[in-house]
């Protein structure tokens, strides 16, 4: 099973690269965060404090953008059916190809963030903290995003019915990933808040994907 | 022949049940479909099935694949969608692939080894193409393509929407060898078709079967 699931995770994976999904969110990331200092003025200091803040932002912006077709390529040519018709559970086929998603799009926006924090000045000391926030976080955006795009898979240019079903459940992630890196400015560290994340993190693994598969059966009938 | 039976014979589906359909309804909405169709298949028997547009021989297909629950009536064993093949008209090929990718693609999903690929190729009639991208493919060379997973993964029943479609006379003679021969395995074959089909051992209607007004 694990060699079927890492199948599904590596085609996705392929198509997302292939697709330009992956080049096309790190673009979105920085043409995103170059835009922040024509809005803010050119004020260093005001952007060095304001950095980790509006890369949280962005990067939940990104990633959201990047679910938008996530499943509805799969829904409209038929992948689907085939997909639910494969001997393993759906829910770990959905989570496989979610993983193909965040190793092909997410790691490389990840990548991109200390690059994209230069444009906005960041402190290099208040990097690890951000990256750290960002790894526990990322997992809940995707598995989150998934829920949304699933249930708007069915409908044609469904992108910003996902992204309205999907930023409420973003709320908390942002609150509490945002809230540990501001706390983790300087070097320091905030355990409580980064558990809280990397909670809503594994909750999520478990739960997003019963939501999914039944959002995406009920979507082919 | 040779290559189909060839592939297709390390599997023989003894185990694989006789289905009995009795009294199955569909409805879109309100809008009734199809009403009191029951049918029997047997182990090694193909069953042609005919209608009007709109007449719900779809909707059945996905009804046996266990894609959509039917309103009534009952299918005995219950189907899964993952003891049958359903192609239907969207063949849930990647044009970004290659042909010889998408073969590999299927092996790993259905968790098969892939050392017999261009033999495959061969016998789907698209030797030499390995390298092509999906996306340039025509309509049948498509549809042969899409053929491919009923030859990788062995499956008692093959649910087959409008299958000659696209194809051409060649490709006719594929389908029909690749029916024969999963037939001769004792497998299973229920395809929607506004043509006949030389490989079905028995017809159904679905004209009869319109749906009273709910």
């Amino acid at each position: 099973m694990m060699r079927v699931l890492s199948a599904i995770c590596a085609t996705h994976m392929r198509l997302a690269w292939r697709g330009g999904h992956s080049g096309l969110a790190v673009a979105f990331l920085f043409i995103a965060v170059t835009l922040m200092p024509f809005g803010l003025g050119p004020e260093l200091k005001l952007l060095r404090a304001l950095a980790p803040g509006l890369l949280w932002v962005v990067l939940v912006m990104t990633v959201l953008v990047s679910l938008d077709r996530l499943f509805q390529e799969d829904f409209e040519d038929g992948s689907l059916d085939q997909l639910i018709g494969l001997n393993s559970p759906f829910e770990l086929v959905i989570l496989a190809k979610l993983a193909g998603h965040y190793l092909a799009v997410i790691v490389p926006l990840l990548l991109g963030v200390p690059v994209a924090g230069l444009l906005l000045n960041i402190a290099p000391q208040d990097l690890p903290g951000l990256m750290l926030a960002l790894l526990a976080g990322t997992p809940a955006l995707v598995l989150l995003g998934g829920i949304g795009a699933s249930l708007a898979v069915s409908v044609r240019r469904g992108g910003l019915l996902t992204v309205l079903l999907t930023l409420p459940f973003y709320v908390p992630v942002l609150i509490f990933g945002a809230g540990a890196t501001e706390a983790a400015l300087g070097g320091g560290m905030d355990v409580t808040r980064l558990a809280i994340v990397a909670l809503i993190s594994l909750a999520a693994l478990f739960l997003a994907p019963l939501a999914m598969a039944a959002a995406l059966k009920a979507a082919i009938r | 022949m040779s290559a189909a039976s060839h592939l297709q014979s390390a599997e023989i589906f003894s185990a694989a049940a006789d289905m009995r359909v009795s009294g199955l309804a569909c409805r879109y909405g309100l809008r009734p479909v199809f009403d009191g169709v029951s049918f029997e298949l047997k182990a090694g028997e193909a069953l042609a099935l005919y209608g009007a547009n709109g007449s719900g021989k779809t909707s059945l297909l996905r009804i046996m694949a266990g894609l959509l629950p039917p309103v009534a009536g009952h299918i005995d064993p219950p189907p899964g969608p993952q003891s049958v093949h359903y192609l239907g008209h969207m063949d849930g090929l990647k044009p970004l692939l290659t042909v010889g990718e998408t073969l590999s693609m299927m092996a790993g999903f259905y968790g098969v080894k892939t050392d017999h690929e261009d033999e495959c190729l061969g016998l789907l009639g698209l030797s030499g193409r390995a390298a092509q991208s999906v996306g340039d493919l025509s309509a049948g060379q498509r549809r042969r393509l899409a053929l491919a997973r009923l030859v990788i993964a062995p499956r008692a029943l093959w649910l087959l929407d409008e299958p000659l479609t696209a194809l051409d006379a060649a490709g006719r003679v594929l389908m029909s060898e690749l029916a024969a021969a999963h037939l001769g395995a004792h497998g299973m074959i229920l395809a929607a078709s506004h043509e006949k089909l030389d490989f079905a051992t028995a017809d159904i209607s679905l004209d009869d079967k319109a749906g009273a007004a709910a």
